[in-house]
């Protein structure tokens, strides 16, 4: 029962888009942050054209698109970069794949890791829910090595596969010239970090990830400005709001391995609350990701 | 009525009639270097809070939890929190003197838009904006001293504060959350100016935290330059974040037991702020000599 709550998380994560809005920040550079009902995306303009980091929701699509044309008049080229495969994410790759074509009079290009394309591409599960898009909503870049960079805008920008984080097809876009990082779902400060074991997702994948966000960003002085941060879901952020993260969720992690250690069954670890002190700030009682749901999914990637 | 006469009414309702029409003055000059008096709670103030210090504090379990497992070895193992200032709450509270204010005006107008504070430890800046705008939306950036707007109450400056980042009560692991609203009342006597400061975090509070600090005028104070560069001290694997396990904190009795508190006391709560918790305790014996901080008041004599 547990399990398949585990595995619910993303069909969850497409209801309840709530009311269509979508802001944009200007974050720095070339860089803006569009802020939609039920997660983030970054958008870099320039004389290329566009890149779009994650597409949100599909019926967000048409705000996607308006706030997008708000920034950047007659782009020459549109591309869009998966960080994962969840449809909170990826759910508006068709619609704005096809606007982009339209608008451009190229072919959209879809960059993703080939974990994205693989696991859009698989055959339903029934145990697994569905993150399968129609062939037009499909990476038509997938890309397999550690990393990937391409030049665009005028500025060097960095595709960096985060192996089993979030799932196992995690990328970090790092705008080398705006200095902003775009995290996808590894980093959600409004919230525990959702842990897909179904597709991959480990605690240690997190962890591994954040102090890789870490080693990336470098405040500009005393902890702060320098290098931005967009979370897949939450508020701009820096380094130190990565810290502060990052160590909540080695506590956490730490304390759990500890009652492993001392042969507590899953309801125990539950019951002894290792996450209690983080819980007003990150826990939820209900929705789609429950505290939990995060305690378990700790639990059981420590233990396989 | 007596000693009025017809002028003067005249011209107290004719300059009532043109206040509202003139652009927002201070009501008050907060401006000048002003130097901290620590008259009260100094030993916490200035050397530092001990462990385990949680007197006064309105917290909740979780924030007692996570102060329990603060080890503050984490300041030298973690580079990233090197360099970090108080929080805009604290900075109030802690050892950061001087603060020099001064005003922003409007060139045009000559309206007030701004007040800046600056005070000397981490070169901490804030700026109370008193044009009237609004704070920024939550998604947007947080910053260690927050977003301050202000409004005249009569002869008193009220500050609102909001989009800090994460960070503490007190300097010894006591936890501030990045949702935490910060209402502060400047009020000044001639050469004293207090302030009063209100905190609602409702990860971590279950009422506000109400403390006050005295300022005396000191025309001849200087602030100077206090760059941080943060550097690595100690060899550690990368993502080290030291800290106690659940009740494994060895120091969390030792201020109860070195200044005779009953232990309950120090572990804070609202029920503890107030002259009726006094009733509970009982005959609490003096301890015998006192060994530390016994005329700490100052910069100057708090070094036992």
């Amino acid at each position: 029962m547990a399990v398949a709550a585990l595995l619910a998380v993303p069909v969850l994560a497409q209801q309840d888009s709530g009311e269509a809005e979508v802001h944009v920040l200007p974050v720095q550079g070339n860089v803006y942050m569009l802020v939609g009902p039920r997660g983030n995306s970054a958008v870099q303009v320039g004389y290329d054209g566009v890149l779009l980091v994650d597409t949100q929701l599909a019926e967000l699509a048409p705000q996607i698109a308006g706030r997008i044309r708000e920034l950047a008049e007659n782009p020459v080229r549109f591309i869009i970069v998966n960080t994962h495969v969840h449809a909170d994410h990826a759910g508006g790759n068709q619609a704005l794949a096809n606007m982009g074509h339209e608008e451009t009079g190229v072919r959209t290009e879809v960059i993703a890791h080939e974990n994205v394309l693989i696991r859009m591409t698989a055959a339903p599960d029934e145990n697994v829910a569905e993150t399968q898009l129609s062939p037009e909503g499909w990476p038509t870049a997938a890309y397999f090595m550690p990393h990937r960079d391409i030049h665009f805008n005028g500025e060097p920008i960095e595709i960096l596969h985060q192996p089993s984080a979030h799932t196992d097809g995690d990328s970090l876009v790092f705008f080398r010239r705006s200095d902003v990082v775009s995290t996808g779902d590894i980093f959600t400060p409004d919230r525990y970090p959702v842990i897909d074991m179904a597709r991959g997702g480990t605690v240690q994948g997190v962890i591994d990830a954040l102090n890789r966000i870490i080693r990336i960003a470098v405040p500009e002085d005393k902890q702060e400005g320098g290098t931005k941060v967009i979370p897949g879901h939450g508020r701009l952020c820096e380094e130190a709001d990565v810290v502060e993260y990052r160590d909540m969720v080695t506590i956490i992690r730490d304390r759990v391995q500890a009652l492993i250690d001392e042969g507590m069954s899953l309801e125990e670890v539950q019951a002894a609350r290792p996450s209690l002190d983080y819980d007003t700030e990150y826990g939820s009682d209900s929705g789609s990701w429950t505290t939990e749901m995060f305690v378990e999914s700790v639990y059981r990637s420590l233990g396989e | 009525m007596r000693g009025l006469n017809f002028v003067h009414v005249a011209v107290g309702m004719t300059a009532s009639l043109l206040l509202p029409c003139m652009p927002a003055v201070a009501q008050i000059d907060l401006t000048g270097n002003w130097v901290a008096l620590y008259h009260e709670d100094a030993p916490e103030r200035l050397p530092g809070p001990a462990l385990g210090d949680y007197l006064e504090l309105p917290i909740n379990e979780a924030a007692r939890l996570r102060a329990d497992s603060y080890d503050p070895n984490r300041i030298s193992a973690v580079v990233e929190y090197q360099c970090r200032p108080h929080g805009g709450d604290y900075s109030m509270r802690g050892l950061s003197v001087p603060m020099r204010v001064w005003e922003e005006i409007d060139p045009a107008t000559q309206s007030l838009v701004a007040i800046h504070t600056r005070m000397a430890w981490m070169e901490m800046e804030r700026t109370i904006w008193l044009d009237g705008r609004a704070h920024p939306p939550e998604y947007a950036r947080h910053t260690w001293q927050g977003f301050s707007t202000g409004v005249w109450e009569g002869n008193a400056l009220v500050t609102t504060t909001t989009h800090f980042k994460p960070s503490y009560l007190r300097r010894n692991g006591m936890p501030r959350s990045a949702e935490a609203t910060l209402t502060e009342y400047w009020i000044r006597h001639g050469d004293y100016l207090t302030v009063v400061t209100s905190i609602d975090d409702p990860a971590f509070l279950t009422e506000p935290l109400v403390r006050s600090s005295n300022w005396v005028l000191e025309p001849n104070a200087r602030i100077v330059p206090n760059s941080c560069t943060p550097a690595h001290e100690v060899p550690v694997p990368e993502g080290t974040v030291p800290h106690y396990m659940p009740g494994g904190n060895p120091f969390s009795r030792e201020f109860s037991e070195f200044f005779g508190i009953p232990f309950e006391a120090t572990r804070g709560g609202a029920q503890t702020l107030y002259p009726e918790y006094r009733m509970t305790m009982g005959e609490i014996p003096a301890p015998p000599q006192c060994t530390r901080y016994c005329n700490c008041t100052g910069l100057g004599n708090c070094g036992g």
